[in-house]
Formats: C-alpha cells, sequence, structure tokens
C-alpha cells in the first residue's frame, strides 16, 4: 500500500540529486522501499542550483533531501532519517535489533570508506599505478563483502535476509557502476566467477520495483565516466 | 530473535568489555560513553604497536581499537559503538535526540568531525612550514562552521550540543578536542582562540569540566609526552621538512603525506 508521503501540506519530499550518483541512487532506493512519494531534482553538478548550494554549504554536495523545506545532506545520514521520520511507512530500512543495525551501519560505512575510495581512485588516479593498485583494492573490497553477504544473509537473498534493508541499499546505489566498470576500464567486477554471491544479489536487487528507473544504464555511465577522466583532477565527481 | 522484554533486559545484562588504547580519543569515546550510561565494563589495553590476537579476531576488517565485546558479539567503530549503546539501553541517558532532524544533524556533525576536523588536525600535528600553515587554515575554517552553528545555526544558545546535557556530538568532538590543547604546546600553533572561537571555547570547557569526562581522559602530562615522542617520529619520517626535527629510530615505511596523518599515528590519537 503506497504511502500518500506528499501533500501540500508543507510535509512534501524533494531529492536534490544527479543521476550517476550511487549516493543519490541509494537515497531514491530507500525512498521506494518506504513507498514514500518525492520530488526528484535532477542537478547540474557541474552548475549547482542555488538552492542545493544553501541546502548543503558544508560539503555543496548530492544528494540532499529536503523535507517540508528543511535539509538532511549525506547519503546514509538520509536513509536514517528517513526510517527516523517515517517509522510507519513501508518497510523499516535498518534493522530493529541493537546489534544487527551495529552490522549494517558497519557494512554500509564500509562501502562509503573501503569500495567507493578505491573505485575513485581506480578511475581518477594520476598514474598507472595508483589506478592498478586501486583497482586491486576494489576487487579486496568486493571480496570482503562477499564474505559480509554470507554473514549477514543468513542463506536469504539479500544482507538484510529475506527483505531488503540498509546495507542493500548502501551497495545498491553502486551496482549501476559495478555493472557500467568492464565498459569503462575492462575490469568486470560484478564476476560469477569471482563474487557469485554479489553477483546473484546484484541481480536480484536490480529486478526490484525499488531499483527500476533509479540504476543508470552502464553506457550512459560509460560515456559520463570519460567526461570525468577528462575534466579529471577538479572537484568534479558528485558525492 | 524477537525482541522481548526478557531477552532484551538479559541481553543488557551480559557483560561489556573494551579493547582500547590509552592514547587514543576512539576509545575515550567509548568509555565516556559507558560511563555516562553508568555501564560497568571490563578493560583490556592494546599495544597498537603490537596488537593482540584477540583483538585481530574481534575485528578483522580493520584491526583497530576500539572494540567493545558486548554478550561475545564484537562491535568495532566508535561511532557504530556509540548508537549501538543508545539502541540497546534507549531509556539510560539518550546519547541522541529524539527528533528525527536533530538526530540526522548530529550524525552530520559527527560525520563532519571524524571526516574533516579530525584529519585538519592530524595534518597540523604532522607537518611543518607551509604545508602546516595551510593546515591551520583549513583547521580555522572548519572550526568556524561549528562556531557558527553554536552562534546561530543548529546549537544555538545550547550549553552542550545535545542540549543541556551532554549528547552523541559533544562525546564525538569532545573526545579529541583536548588534543588541541596539547598540540598547540608541542607545535607551538594555535588552533583555538578564545577570541576567535568562543563559544567553541566555552562548550569544550563545560565538557571537560564534567566528572565523566575527567576521569576518562588522561592526564595532560601523559598527553604532552606522547605527543612529543609521535611529533618527533612523524618530522623524522618527514625526512626534508624541517631541519629540527631529531632522528628517530622509526624506519619510514611510507611516503609522507602531509595532508593524512601517517599511519603509526592514525589509529592512535591524532584524529579528533
Amino acid at each position: 500500500m503506497a504511502a500518500a508521503g506528499g501533500g501540500g501540506d508543507g510535509r512534501q519530499l524533494r531529492v536534490l540529486g544527479a543521476w550517476p550518483s550511487p549516493f543519490v541512487n541509494r537515497v531514491r532506493m530507500a525512498l521506494h522501499l518506504k513507498e514514500l512519494e518525492y520530488e526528484n531534482v535532477e542537478e547540474d553538478i557541474t552548475n549547482k542550483s542555488e538552492l542545493l548550494l544553501a541546502s548543503n554549504p558544508v560539503h555543496k554536495k548530492v544528494p540532499v533531501l529536503l523535507h517540508g523545506g528543511r535539509p538532511v545532506a549525506e547519503s546514509l545520514i538520509i536513509v536514517e532519517y528517513l526510517d527516523d521520520a517515517f517509522p510507519d511507512a513501508g518497510r523499516a530500512v535498518l534493522p530493529a535489533d541493537p546489534y544487527e543495525r551495529a552490522v549494517a551501519r558497519f557494512w554500509a560505512a564500509y562501502v562509503d570508506g573501503k569500495l567507493h575510495g578505491a573505485m575513485v581512485m581506480a578511475l581518477m588516479g594520476t598514474t598507472e599505478e595508483e589506478r592498478a593498485a586501486a583497482t586491486a583494492d576494489v576487487f579486496a573490497a568486493l571480496e570482503t563483502l562477499e564474505g559480509a553477504f554470507t554473514e549477514c544473509s543468513g542463506g536469504k537473498g539479500f544482507f538484510a535476509g529475506n527483505a531488503p534493508g540498509y546495507v542493500d541499499v548502501a551497495l545498491g546505489g553502486f551496482i549501476g557502476w559495478l555493472r557500467a566498470w568492464d565498459k569503462i576500464t575492462g575490469a568486470k567486477l560484478l564476476d560469477a566467477g569471482r563474487t557469485p554471491l554479489l553477483d546473484a544479489w546484484a541481480e536480484r536487487f536490480a529486478s526490484l520495483d525499488a531499483a527500476k528507473g533509479v540504476i543508470p544504464d552502464p553506457d550512459h555511465l560509460a560515456e559520463f565516466a570519460k567526461v570525468l577522466q577528462a575534466r579529471s583532477s577538479g572537484a568534479a565527481a558528485s558525492n | 530473535m524477537e525482541k522481548t522484554p526478557e531477552n532484551a533486559s538479559q541481553a543488557a545484562a551480559a557483560p561489556l568489555k573494551l579493547f582500547g588504547s590509552w592514547a587514543s580519543s576512539y576509545t575515550h569515546r567509548v568509555q565516556l560513553a559507558l560511563r555516562l550510561k553508568g555501564l560497568e565494563f571490563a578493560y583490556a589495553e592494546e599495544d597498537l604497536g603490537n596488537k593482540s590476537g584477540e583483538l585481530l579476531r574481534l575485528n578483522p576488517v580493520y584491526k583497530k581499537v576500539p572494540v567493545l565485546v558486548h554478550g561475545g558479539r564484537a562491535l568495532p567503530e566508535s561511532v557504530i559503538i556509540l548508537q549501538y549503546l543508545d539502541d540497546a539501553w534507549p531509556e539510560t541517558r539518550p546519547l541522541l535526540p529524539a527528533d528525527a532532524f536533530d538526530r540526522a544533524l548530529a550524525r552530520f556533525w559527527c560525520h563532519f568531525a571524524d571526516d574533516k576536523l579530525g584529519p585538519a588536525v592530524g595534518a597540523v600535528f604532522a607537518s611543518t612550514g607551509e604545508d602546516q600553515e595551510a593546515a591551520v587554515r583549513q583547521v580555522h575554517e572548519n572550526l568556524a562552521l561549528i562556531e557558527a552553528e553554536l552562534r546561530d545555526g543548529a546549537f544555538r544558545g545550547r550549553r552542550f550540543f545535545g542540549g543541556d546535557d551532554v549528547g552523541l556530538l559533544d562525546v564525538v568532538l569532545g573526545c579529541g578536542s583536548y588534543w588541541l590543547a596539547v598540540f598547540e604546546e608541542v607545535t607551538g600553533v594555535r588552533l583555538v582562540d578564545a577570541d576567535a572561537f568562543p563559544l567553541f571555547h566555552s562548550w569544550l570547557h563545560d565538557f571537560e569540566a564534567l566528572d565523566e569526562v575527567r576521569e576518562t581522559i588522561p592526564a595532560i602530562d601523559r598527553l604532552l609526552e606522547y605527543a612529543r615522542g609521535v611529533r618527533h617520529m612523524l618530522l623524522g619520517l618527514a625526512g626534508a621538512g624541517d631541519a629540527a626535527a631529531s632522528s628517530t629510530t622509526a624506519t619510514p615505511t611510507e611516503a609522507p603525506a602531509a595532508a593524512a596523518p601517517p599511519a603509526p599515528a592514525a589509529d592512535i590519537a591524532v584524529d579528533i
């Protein structure tokens, strides 16, 4: 049952985002899982709007969630906010048990700290050596996440078990890039031979209604990556 | 497992053990939070130069302190541990506010402290000359943002970031801010000017006066001695940075990066 999330009573939700951003992707996936309606505002990150700059003056980055005009920034903080602010909407993204919440937060932070960082370097590193070392780090992070999947899923289809949750959404935002990677660099990140559980999970997650219309097309991302690399050393990448 | 009142209180009653390091501000955060919540815990001091097999088993991904073990289950990463304490003991002196938006703000500034302010302070400590001047400017910019929130933003009019009582952000910012005075003494650089950052300065004073904080933060002379040792080692690794750097017994294992806290100190205390 879809929740009537918006409405003209000042409680409406808007997301300031950009289609290639894995962080924006995960926020939209969480909103969909919680069946919350929102307005999706596409930002040109090379020409950021006044609204974005005013809503996230500290980092000036997407995504930003506006709830009745009040801004919440940082994708994982936004996802937690959605659970806190809309406890009865759709499904809770975080589990109820304190220890399971800690484990979920741990792996989501790992995705941001280890996987994302390495992917940026693998793409944007200025030397061949830097990019190669970072690529090795990406593969290592994916192997660790493969192990995490076993630990977390309890043999079920998602990190959160029978239904997707926090870690699924945290990593789910990256599926577009993971799929596009071999078009961009020649390295295949989602590989049934190397990380079969992650590979199957990505297919499963991507086919959810919550993910449809959010995961960017690999060809579009490959084109976008070329632009990013051409623009290179600047602070061009959205986060 | 369904969380019934019986197994919730059984879970809560299980013993707590913290693996930490005496100079680690991340360890202090957890010790302080446990004390604020009135929770008893056992403590195991880790030698970070020679980590125990148990620590490596408990935190295989990062191999760092602090790790809190509760009822046999390991929790690493200080901010995750703090939120766990709130989730597991929600009735006792909550660290996070009840309001969803205020919670998001607390989390945002905690992330800022760890992602921006901490590394900037570490960079001041690890560098000299022009690099250090740039790092100091960065620290001042970051402190100015926090000062602005205290003055007329999210935290205006409050004694602590958490309100009348300390909360998550106080614990995160506070356990590490004492290093500012120590670093000022050791490097001769002014980081927190009471005139430039009056509200931050007075917040820190009130924070450090709390009983639980005084119980947690090591004596200033121990911190000074420790910081001097780390500074010597860092300047030794930086090589051509400063003629005044003493030689050290440490073998440089990685290229110095003025902008990043070096590996030996990174999980100890250099970050706020």
